[in-house]
């Protein structure tokens, strides 16, 4: 491998050597070099144009390059804090160069700026990639900074070029520095690229041209070009307008679902059972601890551990929600104070509970890389996985709750003893067991909206008590005792508030959202869709 | 009450103080610690207790202090900020202890300040604060604005260039006045008004899609723009992982933050942080003697090797040993005879330097910027060519411009330079 790259950038053997020398004393010196001198070093490695620069500067990069305790530099195959040890390659040859373990090594560092400047470089070297995604990112990178090196780079990838995206993105780097060029006619024919552009450095650079300077002169000479440019920038912010509008709309979506989420549960326990339970935070609580603990029994599998954890926060929460039944709430049933403060009674002991085996602190659950990054649709609008994840997650856990009322057995219990209590026992149906199954059902939902929770905010002791109040907001909004009311209340109320922020601020905006609830229910007590007929009387 | 006299008993166990025979009161000198070991603040203070009764450990093998052993005596204020002047009252009047070491919030600070001086009691408090502020009876042993936002502010300017400031904080006393002092810094720098955006956010803000969509936006106008977080507590956590998912990336838009130290980076998946900033006066990964040889004591201490150090526990550590000196210098515990010793006391840094305690009862420390590492710890990028000595008063407010505070000469915390009065402690 290495000699074939040697016969690719024609060397030969003998310059080879001596490049060797050079190149192995210029990655000796990045051990003791200050962040200003890594970066010149780095430079002097591109510019010796050997086999192994893009491969030593890939590896700074992502923080595989260790010195070790025989002052020497090397490159670490994999970074993983998992092994045990690491194995090791030379920053010359590529070959293996045995093994050490982490302890024994020390990392170069790297800055910001050092970072910035070794992806744009690297990016030179993914440009050549067999994965199109590499080569997208690799030409947004060299977008961004573009010079004389570059563009001549891009040109002679975009005669190759067969990946639409990447092509697109190259004519959009040779676009932008077309408008430096010297004829008008060039100028214009970028400008027309440019204007089906959307990303900010064009909008920017369109934006330079036609800025007058303090004396009233132009950047862009010719008057054709200034006229096109703004007429891009127009339809660049009209886009872009659209797209921010999109962007807010999905914003109060995914706010609207993680509420539905949290709520469902308790439109269960509260809307259909009556019991006014001030631990339902804490059984979210419980969801999201047991998510971490199932990461931390699979930590080589983060990937699995969310699906896992659904199931596993459902049982854990729905057993602890049974039990809550069982030893509390069934002789406080038909007393709601009393219920009020043994809940928040017991909400207190799990959160101490949770205290002394876990501690006090926040405990780090991880994202999996499937949930973390950007959807990007277009360059003005890009959606984020873990948001985008939970609406279809909250569309999900709704609709099964929705099937298992309607469809089965337990489900149809469950309507009878909540409409009529008496006359459902007396139909053979043991009350006492569907209060039981009821409880642990809408406790086992609240577990599942922690997982999804743990993804979003602070696995904490206190995770539960920041959205207990929502979730009552939105039962009590949609109307208690319907499902779909706490769907449609879930998500109105995320929409309004996240409409409202841009405009209000977070603090104003939720105080807004309050007032407006508060006026909401003084005209209408039972919520959006109150309960009608006989059902709504007796309670 | 019971319940704080059952951990006395449990303390003097641990301690090994309770020597058979001892009455107590007259053999050892109270140590009162005044730190939230429930409640939202726990998370952070607990920390801040087992430090202090590590040093009060320390000190006991020592032989004590004046010949007396020291007792370490615990309160719970349990986040609860009027429950702090009470415990406070309770360890001044009743235990009548000789020193409190205590407070995180700027707000808890502010609750116990009237009891300490009608007790005239001695505080030593130490995390970073808004500054503003000179009491006879407090100890600041955290970072004044001027040691830690407007260093950090420094840095993005001249070695980052950044041109367009975005101030995000939590809504509270602290991000208030340090933005207040922040944008008149800027703004007297030439920054324009339109190039600094400052939003608030409320306590335990969970849904930050539309705030880093805005950061995004106000930071695609074509300059270097950089986000100053003032974000406090759990806050932080989904506001980075935001951040990370809608790829806003330290080297397009950093953020600095006075209040993300190596203890909250713990609970945080740091991968997506890599090379955002932070501002302390300490960091776990400075490598010095002085600084291995804390980390090791406090991993034995806490029994558990994947703990933390950070920068209000230096702080503490600064300001027990400076408490012990005037102690010793002074010859008794007397708060005015130790007030009296204390300014000109030095003691050396973990990280380097040292830290003189100054008249306005501020101290002199290093200011580091460090850049978030994959493991949760921190790269030193920039660090001060000296200490800086911490101003009370900020300079860049009108308000505060002309006030000095001066515990030696002027015995004033408070004293306008300009019309030459006193005009008494301001704890509003």
């Amino acid at each position: 491998m290495p000699l074939l790259l040697a016969a690719l950038i024609w060397t030969t053997p003998a310059s080879a050597q001596s490049g060797d020398d050079e190149f192995l004393t210029a990655v000796g010196e990045l051990r003791e070099a200050s962040f200003a001198d890594k970066e010149a070093i780095a430079e002097r490695l591109m510019a010796s144009g050997h086999a192994s620069a893009g491969a030593v500067l890939t590896a700074m990069l992502e923080d595989r390059l260790f010195s070790t305790q025989e002052q020497k530099v090397v490159i670490v195959r994999s970074n993983d804090e998992s092994l045990t040890s690491f194995e090791l390659l030379d920053p010359v040859s590529l070959d293996g160069a045995g093994s050490a373990a982490p302890a024994s090594l020390t990392r170069i560092g790297t800055n910001n700026r050092l970072r910035r400047f070794l992806r744009t470089t690297v990016a030179r070297f993914a440009l050549a990639s067999p994965d199109a995604g590499v080569r997208l990112a690799a030409v947004k990178d060299m977008v961004r900074t573009l010079d004389e090196s570059t563009v001549e780079l891009l040109k002679t990838r975009a005669s190759s070029e067969t990946d639409p995206a990447v092509r697109r993105e190259i004519e959009t780097g040779l676009a932008l520095a077309a408008l430096d060029s010297a004829d008008p006619a060039d100028r214009l024919r970028a400008v027309t690229t440019l204007s089906s552009r959307y990303s900010t450095e064009v909008r920017n650079r369109l934006a330079s041209l036609v800025e007058p300077a303090p004396d009233g002169s132009f950047a862009e000479t010719d008057e054709a070009v200034r006229v096109a440019a703004t007429d891009a920038i127009e339809s660049i912010d009209s886009t872009r307008q659209l797209y921010s509008g999109v962007e807010t709309l999905f914003f109060g979506l995914s706010l609207g679902s993680v509420l539905v989420l949290a709520a469902t549960g308790l439109a269960i326990t509260f809307g259909v059972m009556g019991v006014i339970n001030m631990a339902h935070g804490e059984m979210m609580m419980l969801g999201a601890y047991t998510t971490y603990v199932v990461q931390m029994l699979m930590p080589n599998a983060i990937g699995w551990s969310i699906p896992l954890a659904v199931p596993a926060a459902f049982v854990v929460a729905g057993l602890a929600g049974i039990l809550l039944e069982r030893t509390v709430i069934r002789f406080l049933y038909g007393r709601p104070l009393e219920t009020l403060l043994a809940t928040f009674g017991v909400s207190l002991v799990l959160q101490q509970l949770v205290r002394s085996v876990f501690s006090a602190n926040n405990r780090a659950v991880e994202t999996p890389a499937w949930m973390s990054g950007t959807l990007q649709l277009n360059e003005a609008l890009g959606i984020t996985f873990n948001r985008l994840y939970i609406i279809g997650f909250t569309l999900v856990v709704f609709s099964i709750l929705l099937l298992v009322l309607r469809r089965t057995r337990l489900g149809l219990e469950i309507r009878a003893v909540a409409q009529n209590r008496g006359m459902a026992r007396s139909m053979g149906i043991r009350s006492e067991w569907v209060d039981a199954a009821t409880f642990g059902l809408g406790s086992g939902i609240a577990g599942v909206a922690g997982v999804a929770l743990s993804q979003l905010t602070n696995v904490g002791p206190n995770l539960g008590q920041a959205y207990i109040i929502d979730s009552f907001m939105v039962v009590v909004f949609g109307g208690v005792g319907n499902l779909w009311g706490t769907f449609i209340g879930g998500m109105s109320l995320g929409l309004v508030n996240k409409l409202l922020e841009p405009y209000a601020g977070a603090v104003l905006g939720k105080i807004f959202v309050l007032v407006a609830l508060i006026l909401f229910i003084q005209r209408r007590p039972r919520g959006l869709f109150p309960q009608t007929g006989r059902a709504a009387e007796g309670t | 009450m019971k319940l704080k006299h059952l951990c006395l008993g449990a303390c003097m166990l641990a301690f090994g103080l309770a020597l058979p025979g001892t009455a107590g009161a007259q053999d050892t000198i109270k140590v009162g610690i005044l730190h939230s070991l429930s409640g939202t603040m726990a998370i952070s203070e607990t920390t801040l207790k087992d430090t202090v009764l590590m040093m009060i450990d320390e000190q006991n093998k020592k032989g004590g202090l004046l010949g007396k052993k020291l007792e370490a005596v615990i309160v719970d204020p349990a986040s609860d900020w009027p429950l702090f002047a009470e415990k406070a009252r309770e360890l001044l009047e009743k235990d009548k202890v000789a020193v409190v070491f205590g407070c995180w919030t700027s707000v808890s600070r502010k609750s116990v300040l009237p009891v300490f001086e009608k007790n005239n009691g001695l505080l030593f408090y130490p995390v970073q604060y808004e500054g503003e502020e000179s009491s006879k009876n407090v100890i600041y042993t955290g970072a004044a604005p001027n040691q830690q936002a407007i260093p950090a502010v420094d840095y993005l300017m001249n070695e980052v260039g950044v041109k367009r400031w975005v101030l995000e904080g939590t809504d509270y006393v602290y991000p208030r006045t340090t933005n207040r002092i922040l944008e008149a810094y800027l703004r007297s720098k030439g920054v324009a008004a339109a190039d600094i955006s400052i939003n608030y956010t409320p306590f335990g803000h969970a849904d930050w899609q539309t705030r880093v969509a805005a950061i995004k936006r106000f930071g695609s106008a074509g300059k270097k723009t950089a986000v100053v977080s003032t974000v406090n507590g759990d806050a932080n956590v989904p506001f980075y992982k935001e951040l990370g998912n809608q790829k806003v990336s330290a080297e397009d838009i950093p953020v600095v933050a006075f209040s993300v130290g190596e203890e909250e980076l713990s609970g945080l998946d740091t991968k997506p942080l890599v090379g955002h900033l932070a501002a302390w006066n300490y960091f776990q990964s400075v490598s010095t003697p002085a600084n291995k040889e804390f980390i090791s004591k406090w991993k034995t201490y806490i029994k558990k090797a994947d703990r933390t150090t950070n920068d209000p526990m230096e702080a503490h550590f600064i300001g027990f040993n400076l408490w012990a000196q005037a102690v010793t210098k002074a010859k008794t515990t007397d708060v005015n005879s130790v007030l009296a010793a204390l300014p000109g006391l030095e003691t050396p840094n973990l990280t380097g330097g040292i830290a003189r305690m100054l008249p306005n009862h501020h101290i002199t420390k290093p200011v580091y910027i460090g850049e978030v590492r994959a493991d949760g710890q921190f790269d030193v990028v920039w660090k001060s060519p000296t200490t800086v000595p911490g101003d009370a008063w900020s300079d860049f407010l009108p308000v505060s411009r002309d006030t000095e505070a001066d515990w030696v000469k002027l015995k004033c915390g408070n004293y306008n330079t300009k019309t030459k009065a006193c005009s008494g402690q301001n704890y509003k």
